[in-house]
């Protein structure tokens, strides 16, 4: 029996450049800006780093193929460099791999980095593009927006909650965010918004409007990874450690098999289970102190939090509009802004995810620092669509713990 | 051996273009055109085309009958989307029909339809199996010109053979004059015509009888005692012109659909017998005539069989499924008349590899999906590997056809962001009856339609992309209402 990952990985140092629309630099740009303070943060040389992943999605709109533009970035020693991609999963895929380099024992430190330029395609939003060649002669023309929307007529068709409730929850979700994600100096959107201006805003995909959907970003993240032993040896205290690194990949049962309802995800009820076992946690609502999902839109956070389960099942929107995943509620939820406010460069947005739960647990997070002190953090992305999607989840939090 | 009609179908896109929009928008170019403005006309999607239309005919004429009896298909239009690929065979392909068939194509006249026809019941006397026939039109026309107004776009089809016909043929004949009322070049998508009063008066005044004389003389059937004529021109007055020149009753004048559909170019002729035989009874003498470089003049009889045909929606029942369009603009809009801004998502290059296409053409063109025959699950698309968790059986799937079933919606979106020539675009999971489901393109979805969750729906063969480097389009098949609640009930 398999004894997981919890404890056997310390986070060493990270990264994170600022988010949001950097015309001026390049991929290249991001990656140092979130390797620099990486490295600077783990007190190591690049010479120590043995092997690296690099995560990027839609690479054809800037880096091209492979993972030597970031052994080239880095001037990196020739070392085993490998490129992941898994949809919006990507960072988490690089930090899974990193991870378990280490925790095999085949290196002792491990770097991986995420990033991801986007407004370079000359419009809002992802770009439009194709699907593969089979998937090309069937697959419908959906967007981003447009496949998560269907949550929401699913959702609400299941749990009988009328439009404007499912409207004004997820209206609250986004207002949250932009609150979160003015206190972060490295956000894309740091803005202040209230209810009535995400509900009367243009659409997009129904129900979801303008305000309903994450920002579309250039970023970079980073994240250096060694094993306990060797941070202490290194001299770092109160370690961050790995809990759970759980993935769920569809198989076709929701895209074709009419066992799933339309309005939850099946990836990340697989995931969770999983991952909460790996750490050790019996009841999350609990022992969770703060969640990152994948808020690409404000109808996935919503039914997210079900599928986590922390929500009961139809209790989502209740507990949004009690503000328990404020940031001063019972978990916030998205305390740095989120994908909504922080942004979402594809490939870095797990590393991200992962960067603000080293900062909060180091009481480092400045103006949005949670004052009561957390131990576990949780992670998640969701890539793809709710039919067919991979489905990423990390806990991170106190070693020992 | 006695052949004649087995069965027929219709086809009329739901939209209707308002000509009062038509004439207003060019009122102040060429004001004549009020003279026109009355009522309206089929304008299809722009996922339409003559194949996709053609093929709903065929749907509507197969409908309660065995496709596999079908021995050949036979299409004509003036407007193929291919002019080197057959298009009768992309018809046999989406109707899932056997490979062992005579496939062939009619064009160049507007008489293409009528002739296809006379050619069908010709060869049906061979006996070899029934004919399908299908006929389709969407004709270009140029903004501000009268076709704009009095075209109209639709299709009809017929199964033609021996054995219990509907409406047995009495005669057929052709006049053939190179008369040229109007042409369209080599590579030329509009229409060049000459004076009306000319086409009226020496042509079609003189070269229809001509043909309609030859077949009541053939058959030695009366001028009096036709029940129907059929004549597709919309000039006003043609077919009354030609019915009195010949002693036709004007009680047998058969509604062109000019009001409520306009003329379906070559495939207007068809048009009006699939309609005349909706209405028709045993007995009935249904005449049918043509005008292009000469005409072709049909008479069939009605037969006590057209009792026992299963039902169809037929001309009618599609002419009742309608929303009226008064936005102009999306006419000039869906037929390239206007250069557009349409977003730089539009950009996508819609390359099909060839060889992609022919591996999965069952599944692209027939939507054969795949029936588990160890555990009965249905799944589109069929793969190798069962998709139910509980099975996962390898390469136990038989061919299982989805076209033709109903389904009810599961989840929807309306999607403004992605690019569509027909915002926003609707598409969701559809589940359907007996098993199975697909994330699915809607279609024909009118503005007065409100979807939701359990909305019924039914395939449709339409265009999925076009590739506009390469001139190729790509068919899918798309869930369409059937049955959606209108707006505010």
């Amino acid at each position: 029996m398999a004894s997981g990952i919890k404890d056997k990985v310390a986070i060493l140092g990270m990264g994170c450049s600022n988010f949001g629309e950097r015309w001026n630099d390049n991929a290249e740009d991001l990656m140092i800006e979130a390797y620099v303070e990486a490295l600077a943060d783990a007190g190591i040389e690049k010479s120590q780093i043995e092997a690296a992943w690099l995560a990027t999605a839609i690479e054809e709109e800037h880096v091209g193929k492979s993972a030597v533009p970031l052994s080239m970035a880095l001037r990196l020693p020739n070392i085993p460099v490998t490129r992941v991609e898994n949809y919006c999963a990507s960072g988490s895929e690089a930090f899974r791999g990193a991870v378990y380099a280490v925790a095999s024992g085949a290196c002792d430190i491990a770097l991986a980095l995420g990033v991801e330029k986007l407004k370079d395609t000359g419009y809002g939003g992802l770009p439009q593009r194709n699907r593969g060649s089979v998937n090309d002669l069937f697959w419908a023309n959906a967007s981003a927006p447009g496949s998560f929307a269907q949550l929401a007529s699913a959702y609400s068709a299941k749990h009988g909650v009328n439009k404007d409730d499912m409207k004004r929850a997820m209206a609250h979700i986004s207002v949250k965010s932009h609150d979160n994600g003015s206190r972060n100096p490295k956000a894309h959107l740091r803005n202040k918004i209230d209810e009535d201006k995400v509900m009367n805003a243009p659409m997009i995909a129904e129900p979801l409007g303008l305000f309903d959907c994450c920002g579309v970003s250039d970023g970079s993240a980073c994240a250096i990874v060694t094993t306990p032993e060797i941070a202490r040896s290194l001299g770092k205290k109160d370690l961050i450690t790995v809990k759970a690194l759980q993935l769920s990949a569809s198989n076709g049962r929701e895209a074709q098999h009419n066992s799933w309802d339309g309005s939850h995800f099946v990836t990340t009820r697989a995931a969770a289970n999983r991952a909460y076992k790996e750490a050790g946690i019996t009841k999350p609502r609990d022992q969770v102190s703060m969640f990152e999902v994948h808020d690409c839109f404000s109808v996935t956070e919503l039914v997210t939090m079900e599928d986590l389960f922390i929500s009961d099942e139809g209790n989502a929107v209740k507990d949004v509009m009690d503000g328990f995943y404020d940031a001063d509620g019972k978990i916030p939820c998205q305390i740095d802004g989120g994908l909504k406010c922080f942004g979402h460069p594809i490939g870095a947005s797990g590393l991200r995810m992962i960067y603000e739960m080293y900062l909060q647990m180091q009481g480092r997070a400045g103006d949005r620092q949670r004052k009561e002190e957390p131990v576990f953090g949780m992670t998640h992305n969701l890539g793809g669509f709710p039919h067919q999607n991979v489905c990423s989840i990390t806990i991170v939090g106190k070693e020992g713990a | 051996m006695e052949v004649g009609i087995l069965a027929y179908g219709g086809y009329i896109p739901q939209s209707r273009l308002q000509r009062s929009e038509i004439a207003k928008a060019h009122a102040w170019f060429n004001p004549g055109l009020k003279g026109l403005a009355k009522g309206e006309r089929a304008m299809a999607n722009w996922d339409e085309d003559s194949v996709t239309m053609a093929v709903e005919a065929a749907r509507d004429c197969l409908a309660g009958l065995d496709r596999d009896q079908v021995a050949a298909v036979y299409m004509a239009s003036t407007t193929f989307p291919f002019v080197d690929r057959q298009n009768a065979g992309i018809v046999a392909d989406a109707l899932d029909l056997r490979s062992n068939l005579q496939t062939l194509d009619f064009a160049s006249s507007q008489r293409a339809g009528s002739a296809a026809l006379a050619v069908a019941l010709q060869a049906a006397k061979g006996g070899s199996g029934p004919i399908l026939f299908t006929t389709a039109e969407k004709r270009k026309t140029l903004a501000a010109s009268p076709l704009e107004l009095t075209s109209g776009d639709g299709a009809a089809s017929f199964l033609v053979g021996q054995g219990k016909v509907i409406a047995r043929l009495l005669g057929s004949q052709t006049e053939a004059v190179d008369f040229v009322d109007h042409f369209r070049g080599e590579n030329e998508d509009y229409d060049y015509s000459w004076e009306e009063r000319w086409i009226r008066d020496e042509g079609v005044v003189k070269i229809v009888p001509a043909a309609v004389n030859a077949v009541l003389e053939a058959t030695g059937v009366k001028a009096g005692d036709i029940t129907t004529f059929c004549f597709p021109l919309a000039a006003r007055g043609s077919a009354a012109a030609v019915a009195k020149k010949v002693g036709i009753p004007e009680s047998a004048i058969a509604d062109n659909l000019q009001a409520n559909c306009g003329e379906t170019g070559t495939a207007h002729s068809m048009v009006m017998l699939a309609h005349a035989l909706e209405g028709a009874n045993p007995g009935d003498k249904i005449l049918v005539a043509s005008f292009g470089q000469g005409s072709d003049a049909l008479l069939f009889e009605v037969t006590d069989e057209i009792k026992s045909l299963p039902a169809r929606r037929g001309v009618s029942g599609y002419l009742n499924r309608r929303y009226a369009e008064n936005n102009y603009s999306k006419f000039l809009a869906f037929h390239d008349l206007v250069k557009m801004e349409r977003g730089i998502r539009a950009e996508t290059d819609k390359k099909t590899g060839l060889t992609t296409l022919y591996r999965n053409k069952g599944m692209a063109q027939s939507m054969i999906g795949g029936e588990c025959s160890q555990c009965g699950t249905v799944q589109f698309p069929k793969s190798r590997m069962c998709v139910n968790e509980n099975c996962g059986a390898i390469d136990t799937q038989e061919d299982y056809s989805f076209a033709e079933r109903t389904s009810k919606v599961n989840s929807f979106t309306a999607d403004r962001l992605t690019y569509s020539p027909d915002p926003p675009a609707y598409y969701g999971m559809v589940q359907f009856e007996g098993g199975g489901r697909l994330m699915s393109d809607f279609t024909d979805v009118s503005p007065d339609m409100e979807i939701a969750v359990g909305t019924p729906m039914r395939m449709m063969f339409r265009v999925k992309d076009y590739d506009n480097k390469r001139n190729f389009r790509r068919y899918f098949w798309k869930a369409a209402p059937d049955g959606a609640a209108k707006k505010g009930e």
